[in-house]
Order: C-alpha cells, then sequence, then structure tokens
C-alpha cells in the first residue's frame, strides 16, 4: 500500500471532485466566522439570492474589533459596533450558532473552537483568519481564506483549493528551562524566513513536539502562517484525546470509543515521503525575541541584531526600513533596552496555560514602573479558570491589568493600542509596522519573556530573572 | 462576485520594491471596519502613504505623480500575513488590475484570482529589470498577456512567462468566480455531505 502523510490521509478524504489542470473542490468539515471578514460574503449571498447550505457546519463569535472593557454595554465605536450587529443579524436570520459577547463560551475564535470541542482530529477547518492554522494541533486541516472562500463555504460547503506541497519540520530532544513552545516556533521561522514555508502545508514532529500540552502545541501551529505555509498540523495522540474528552461537543459513549479508533489511524506512514523535510534540535532553542518588523526577523533574547554583512540591494534597503521603524541599529544587542507596554494574550498565547505561567513567574513581584501590563484572556473561559485559580489576584497584585476577552492588542482594531514610538514585548503573533497601532513597535517574544520584561522593565531573558 | 474580464493589459506600472510587504501595509486592520466592499482604495498602504495628521508622506511612490498606472512590481514576498481579502479589494478599488512579484504569499495569491486582480510571479531577475526599466522611464509600458500567459517590457521587448492553472486562468479570462463553479456542481456536494 502508498505510505501517505497524515495531511493526505486528511486532505484526500475531503475531496469531493478534482478539477483538471486545476485545483481540487475540497469539502469543508467545520467553519468559523467573526465580525470583520463575513458582513461582505453574506452580503454577497443575498445579491446572489442563495442561503447558507449548512447552517450547522458554522459558528460565530465577534472577537477582532471588540472592546475588552465594558462588554456588557452597547459597543461604543460606531463602525465596529454595525460590524458586530451585522454579525449578529446575519446568524439569527440563517440559523448560526453565535457565541456572542458576554455568553458563557465568548472569546477569541481559535480559543474557543477547541475549548468547545468543536475541532477534532481528522478534520478540514476554515475560517477568514490565517491563524485558523492554530487548530492542526489537533491533528485537523485547518487554514485561513479570504472573504470570497468563506461566501463559498456558506453557499456550498467547499472552497476550490490546490493542495500545497508538504513539509515535515521534526524538533527532538528535551528544551531547556524557561525555553517554551513560543521559543520554539519563533527559532524555526528565525532559521527559514518569514516565506520559508510558502506553498507548504506543515507537519511537526519529532519527540519535543510530542511532549508540548495542547495549549502549547496550538501556539506552534497558530504560527505556521508566519513562515508562509498555509497551516501546520500535529498528529492526534492521547494528549489530544484527553484534551478533547467530556468537551461539549466531543463525541460521547460509544461514539466517543469509535472516533478515537478512528483518530488513532490520524498518522503519517513510516516511508512516506514530504516534499522537504527540516530538523532541529531541542537543545539549540533559547528564549527568543524579535527585533524587526516580520516574524522571521527573531533572535535568542541574548544575542545581538544580526548586521547587514552579506546583504545587497532591495533587501538591505528593506531590512534598514525595518531597523529604522524599530529604533534600532545592526549589531546591538536587545538584552537591557527600555520597554514600555507588555500584552499577554492573542489566539497565540491567550489560554490558560500562558496565563498561569506569567502568573507564577510574577507572583509576589510588581511589575516596573516604566511598564503598562494588559493581560486579556483568550475567552470567558478563560477568563473564569483565571479567576477560580486565583491568578487574577496575583497579577493585579503585581500591577497587570486584566481586560476582557478578544483579540485586543493583536491587531489593534478596538481602543487597545501601543501609542507611536512606544516598544510592547508582545505574546501575539506579528510585529508588523503599526500592527498593534500607527507607529508601534513591537517584539514578540513567549510568555514568561514577557513576565520577565514587566518585572525588570528592559528587554531580559526569563532565566536571569527566575533562576529560582 | 464578478469581475472584469481580464485578457490583455498594457499600461504603465508603479514600483514598490520593498520586501515582505504584509497585508497589514496594504490596508491596516483599523481600516476594516466595514460592512460593504467598497472605498477601501482610499486606505491603500495608509501608514505608508499618509502622516498621522493626514497629508501624504512625500517620499512614498502612489504620491509620486511620475508614476501610474494599473499595475503594482512589488518586491519579493508581496501579500504575507493576514488573510484578508480586503487587501485585494483595497488594491482593486485603488485601480490596480495585476500585481507583479518575484514572490507572493499563498493566501494573498488567492484572494487575488477570485476577485480578478491578477497575480504574476516573475524571476527574480526579471523583476530587477521591471523595476530598473520603471525607474529609468516611468512612462515605460508592461504588457501583461494572459491568454499567451507572457510579461513584457514593450520597450526593449523582453518578455517571461507565468504560469497559472487553466481552470484559474479560464476563470479570469471570463470574468467567472468559483463559486458559480461550486453551485453547479451541488448535487455531488450534496452527496458527499450525506456521507460525512
Amino acid at each position: 500500500m502508498e505510505k501517505t502523510t497524515l495531511f493526505d490521509k486528511i486532505w484526500d478524504s475531503h475531496v469531493v471532485k478534482s478539477v483538471p489542470a486545476g485545483p481540487d473542490v475540497f469539502f469543508i468539515d467545520k467553519h468559523f466566522i467573526h465580525e470583520v471578514t463575513s458582513p461582505v460574503a453574506f452580503l454577497n449571498l443575498e445579491k446572489r439570492g442563495i442561503g447558507v447550505k449548512y447552517p450547522h457546519r458554522t459558528i460565530a463569535t465577534p472577537d477582532h474589533n471588540v472592546p475588552t472593557i465594558d462588554q456588557d454595554q452597547t459597543i461604543k465605536d460606531k463602525l465596529s459596533r454595525m460590524q458586530v450587529e451585522r454579525l449578529r443579524q446575519n446568524c439569527a436570520k440563517y440559523g448560526i450558532e453565535l457565541h456572542d459577547l458576554g455568553s458563557a463560551h465568548h472569546g477569541i475564535v481559535h480559543v474557543i473552537g477547541p475549548e468547545l470541542g468543536v475541532t477534532q482530529p481528522g478534520m478540514t477547518i476554515v475560517c477568514g483568519d490565517s491563524h485558523t492554522s492554530t487548530h492542526g494541533a489537533f491533528g485537523a486541516i485547518a487554514f485561513g481564506i479570504g472573504t470570497s472562500e468563506v461566501e463559498m463555504v456558506l453557499a456550498t460547503q467547499c472552497i476550490m483549493q490546490s493542495k500545497p506541497k508538504k513539509m515535515r519540520i521534526s524538533v527532538e530532544g528535551e528544551l531547556g528551562k524557561g525555553v517554551t513552545s513560543k521559543d520554539i516556533i519563533l527559532y524555526i521561522i528565525s532559521k527559514i524566513s518569514a516565506a520559508g514555508a510558502t506553498g507548504y502545508f506543515v507537519e511537526y514532529a519529532g519527540s519535543a513536539i510530542r511532549n508540548l500540552s495542547m495549549e502549547a502545541r496550538m501556539t506552534i501551529c497558530n504560527m505556521s502562517i508566519e513562515m508562509g505555509a498555509r497551516g501546520g498540523l500535529i498528529a492526534p495522540d492521547e494528549t489530544t484525546f484527553a484534551f478533547l474528552k467530556g468537551k461539549q461537543y466531543a463525541p460521547k459513549g460509544e461514539d466517543w470509543d469509535k472516533a478515537v479508533a478512528y483518530w488513532k489511524t490520524l498518522k503519517t506512514d513510516d516511508g512516506a515521503v514530504f516534499d522537504k523535510e527540516l530538523h532541529f534540535d531541542a537543545a539549540d532553542i533559547e528564549p527568543m525575541i524579535t527585533y524587526g518588523t516580520n516574524p522571521g526577523m527573531g533572535i535568542k533574547v541574548k544575542d545581538s541584531i544580526p548586521t547587514t554583512d552579506g546583504m545587497e540591494g532591495s533587501n538591505k534597503k528593506s531590512y534598514l526600513k525595518s531597523l529604522d521603524y524599530m529604533g534600532f541599529l545592526p549589531g546591538e544587542p536587545v538584552k537591557g533596552k527600555q520597554v514600555d507596554y507588555v500584552f499577554v494574550g492573542s489566539c497565540t498565547n491567550g489560554r490558560i496555560e500562558d496565563i498561569r505561567a506569567v502568573a507564577q513567574f510574577v507572583k509576589g513581584k510588581k511589575k516596573a514602573d516604566n511598564i503598562t501590563a494588559w493581560i486579556v484572556p483568550g475567552s470567558r473561559e478563560v477568563e473564569k479558570l483565571a479567576h477560580e485559580e486565583g491568578l487574577v489576584k496575583i497579577l493585579e497584585e503585581a500591577g497587570f491589568e486584566l481586560r476582557q476577552p478578544g483579540c485586543s492588542a493583536c491587531l489593534a482594531m478596538n481602543d487597545d493600542k501601543i501609542p507611536a514610538g512606544k516598544y510592547a514585548v508582545s505574546t501575539s503573533n506579528r510585529n508588523f509596522e503599526g500592527r498593534q497601532g500607527p507607529g508601534a513597535r513591537t517584539m514578540l517574544a513567549s510568555p514568561l519573556t514577557v513576565a520577565a520584561v514587566a518585572v525588570t522593565g528592559r528587554i531580559t531573558d526569563p532565566r536571569e530573572v527566575f533562576e529560582n | 462576485m464578478a469581475y472584469d474580464k481580464f485578457t490583455i493589459l498594457r499600461d504603465t506600472a508603479v514600483p514598490l520594491p520593498t520586501e515582505n510587504v504584509d497585508t497589514d501595509q496594504i490596508i491596516p486592520a483599523r481600516f476594516l471596519k466595514a460592512t460593504e466592499r467598497e472605498g477601501f482604495g482610499d486606505n491603500l498602504f495608509r501608514d505608508w502613504r499618509y502622516d498621522v495628521e493626514g497629508n501624504p508622506k512625500k517620499d512614498f511612490v502612489l504620491n509620486d505623480p511620475t508614476y501610474s498606472g494599473k499595475i503594482l512590481v512589488a518586491g519579493k514576498n508581496f501579500g504575507s500575513g493576514s488573510s484578508r481579502e480586503h487587501a485585494v479589494w483595497a488594491l482593486y478599488d485603488y485601480g490596480f488590475r495585476c500585481v507583479v512579484s518575484s514572490f507572493f504569499a499563498d493566501i494573498f495569491k488567492n484572494n487575488c484570482l477570485n476577485i480578478g486582480v491578477l497575480p504574476v510571479t516573475v524571476s527574480p531577475e526579471f523583476a530587477d529589470k521591471l523595476f530598473n526599466a520603471i525607474e529609468g522611464d516611468p512612462k515605460t509600458e508592461i504588457e501583461i498577456n494572459l491568454p499567451e500567459q507572457k510579461i513584457k517590457l514593450l520597450a526593449t521587448g523582453e518578455s517571461e512567462s507565468f504560469d497559472i492553472n487553466e481552470y484559474k486562468k479560464a476563470n479570469m479570462q471570463n470574468g467567472f468566480d468559483d463559486i458559480d463553479y461550486l453551485l453547479n456542481m451541488s448535487s455531488e456536494i450534496e452527496a458527499f455531505e450525506a456521507s460525512k
């Protein structure tokens, strides 16, 4: 029998038809929508005079533009309010399940999907958001789509997709102390660049990946898009099954046993061929931080910003433009640089495990005076747990401001903006120019590094502050 | 939705050699709060094009009257980051019908094809030729011939072939979109769905 990859198994079982010399008609099991990339899709359905074909396969939540304070009140920003109201109207009209502001499972779409058990191994999942790759942590094919494709899924439950090439990235060995899954993915992206996996779908493998929790796996898959990959996935295992068991939408009773039996078949065959294979040693990975304006511009916290040696032409110009935006010079160290804001949150690192890590590290300490510290849970469920576990109290005593769930300062569509020229060390996923507000300077790092920066007020290697 | 047919485009071009231009630069997130598709062109490259007071920045190419045209020639890894189709809507609304680069991000490229902006991938060498030609003579014309899958510098006759799959090519030439195709095979999709 032909040896196939996990990706092949899921992809091939969802092809309704292959168009000759064209893409596949690709069936989508689950579709998530939010307020920003869905309204035009619904508008176009109306223009065509058609409806939503399988409403039960779509789930909605407003997350991108929502305020993170006073969520029980009417949204003040008129345009944001209109988008959220439009989402409510569309969900009501077509019978789509909506997890609205203030409801028990409101939150960032990529946090609530797994939390509800909607995300399951073997599925195909799309959303009009590039971080849909997060769901790949469960052994699903999950990727971001444009609004035209949101419309296709609503209308037909299919999109037209050419099958990407396959890449396997293996990370073997044990992670050092103070090194997290965020450091793994920032390290990989720094090695292969922000476009290093464009055209590929990635499978993450190796002992360092298998030993990670589901939350940590989600952080890795989440940032697949930041190296250009359409998505990334990890073969499901006992960790996956334990996470899903008992979740609201997870199969129950006999169905559970059947599902697990199927999920256990979802792995890459020995000898299956990838278009590209990369290997990394976990022991080489240390706390990472970005210094530039794309996620590939990352270094170890202890290292210096690369010089322009060997660069020329538009490559060098783009590099210097980026450093100029950040206010940094080639060859200088990042450690010790003063920071103004820290942000803990987003679909990358806004889960309970991330908040636990930060709380544990800042317990009994105070944030530095020059730091404004925001912590934004990824969902109401995360917020609830953070309260129940006493984490909120610890964080507030340390001077962090807890806000309500949403995408928040990751993309600054709401009021959570970093002012121009200020430095933010952020657990989010993108350090693009202006991403956290016009002129804002973003440095991406793990929740542990962010905790260390919050306490010292400067770029800090977490291993130096929290040695004990 | 259906869009203008694309066959042969002959026009001057706007050069933007910066690498890794992400969709947050093409259209910043704070301008995504619309519930309709029109009007995004005003905020295309907003933070590169205007200062905080809203005055045009002289050093940005879209504010330089020397350059104009329906073709944008862009640096490597254009359109990375967010999947926002608004980025392509903004390019389209501003007047671009074709983007040329030596490397595109995947989702951006798909989004282009879905709304009728032709993404043309050229070799890095040909991209350099284009930049040099446009910067040497901003009135130089480029021909994009979709039926023949050729991009040509009209002044010198230098040309290169580009790839596009037959299905997408036919869609672009006829102004069709994928939904038309998918709706036509609804019975096959229904049978497939029922088997899941």
